[in-house]
């Protein structure tokens, strides 16, 4: 039987902790707002700019640029996207998990994968299993710009230019609400739209201004940073959703927690008196006695 | 509500426009060029410059930062590094801008030459769109 004493102690603690987790719980609040604000003003710029090179895709070769070209598929790069920072519920077993089967099955098949990590969570994790990575991006989430996207895709545009992988995979977590996140499992080059819309859409013979090659040259790895920075962007707000929703429900824990320590506690002092009563009582009438 | 064509300029930062005009005219890579209803399927890259649509209610003009556009017959989709209504521009902060690149520029010492070089047309244009705008 704990003391009160005890008990008193213990519900201070517990309501220290509940402090920390509200306030870190608003803290991801606004930056919640302030990245789910940055990706809905990329989204239809990231739309649009798919749907440009779809449509521009049926009169594209593949010689035409290093990066249209299909090569059959042997090495497999998979960059493996997540936070710098924990305390955010499953946000990271999640994706880290994803990827893990993603690469065992194309190990599986016999492919040649090279593993890359954005984010400290990803890279604490494959060096915890002896994968070797590639490359790893940390200390970035949190103050995403433009530029930790075009660092990232010059990399991966030099690796795929120089056949060193064949195929880039990127694992991240798009924002669905701020109740769910999806782990998504793309690919990044060869570019997906292009290949299936060279199969559906009616070739448009359009005029390029000033050439066809100059246009590509520019489109084309403007997309990859495009879709780098999408990446991010979504998992950046699906990080400080899952974030809020955790120290929330942590918060919502704390306080049952106070409220079964208070009634163990009231329960406890009940007793003592009780005790003391009793003592005084059984005194009293020893002296009567 | 024929011979309209839709124009959209998206940016990073966001849809900035999305009607249905009469008329586009923007800075090519090769020139000035202007879209109909009905026009060719073309694509071109934008220089840093000024982007006009005739609308039912008069003139709309854009500042427009680099980008790309793709023309098809009834729509206009500008896909823009960054691009704002000439009556949103910030002539303070683009006069300010263009003095640091021009002292950038007069220094010579500077490495990176081509960002000072850009970023001093940029601002130049900015003011330009903005001061078109401005005797109404």
């Amino acid at each position: 039987m704990p003391t009160l004493r005890d008990i008193k102690r213990r519900i201070k603690a517990v309501h220290s902790t509940s402090k920390i987790t509200k306030a870190m719980k608003m803290v991801a609040a606004s930056k919640f707002r302030k990245a789910q604000q940055r990706m809905f003003e990329l989204r239809p710029y990231a739309d649009r700019m798919n749907s440009v090179l779809s449509s521009l895709a049926g009169g594209a070769e593949s010689e035409i640029h290093p990066l249209l070209a299909v090569r059959p598929r042997q090495k497999v790069d998979i960059i493996v996207l997540t936070s710098d920072r924990g305390l955010c519920g499953a946000f990271n077993s999640n994706i880290l998990r994803a990827a893990s089967k993603h690469i065992s099955h194309l190990q599986k098949e016999g492919f040649e994968v090279n593993v890359s990590a954005i984010g400290r969570k990803a890279a604490d994790y494959f060096k915890r299993r002896n994968v070797p990575l590639k490359k790893s991006w940390t200390g970035i989430s949190g103050r995403i710009s433009y530029a930790n996207a075009q660092e990232i895709a010059t990399d991966i545009i030099e690796r795929y230019t120089n056949e060193a992988t064949d195929e880039i995979i990127l694992a991240y977590n798009e924002f669905k609400s701020v109740a769910a996140q999806k782990v998504v499992v793309t690919r990044l080059l060869p570019l997906a739209s292009i290949e299936a819309a060279a199969e559906t859409l009616p070739v448009f013979n359009f005029i390029y201004e000033p050439s066809k090659e100059d246009i590509f040259n520019n489109l084309l790895p403007k997309n990859v940073e495009i879709q780098v920075f999408r990446a991010l962007l979504e998992s950046q707000a699906s990080e400080e959703a899952a974030r809020m929703s955790a120290m929330e429900n942590a918060t919502k824990a704390a306080n049952d927690m106070i409220n079964s320590l208070t009634l163990q506690f009231n329960k406890a002092r009940q007793a003592s008196i009780t005790r003391e009563l009793m003592d005084i009582v059984g005194g009293v009438e020893a002296l009567k006695g | 509500m024929e011979n309209k064509i839709l124009l959209e300029i998206v940016t990073p930062h966001g849809l900035i426009y999305s009607e249905e005009v009469d008329e586009v005219t923007a800075n090519g890579s090769e020139g000035e060029f202007c879209v109909l209803q009905g026009h060719a399927p073309y694509v071109t890259t934008l220089k840093i410059g000024m982007l006009t649509c005739k609308t039912g209610k008069g003139p709309v003009i854009f500042f427009v930062n680099w980008g790309y556009a793709e023309i098809g017959a009834d729509k206009v989709l500008i896909l823009a590094d960054s691009a704002e209504r000439a009556e949103d521009i910030d002539v303070e902060r683009s006069r300010a801008a263009f003095k640091r690149a021009e002292d950038r520029l007069k220094k010579a010492e500077d490495i990176d030459f081509h960002r000072a070089e850009a970023s001093l047309e940029r601002a130049a244009t900015r003011i330009q769109v903005a001061q078109l705008k401005i005797p109404k």
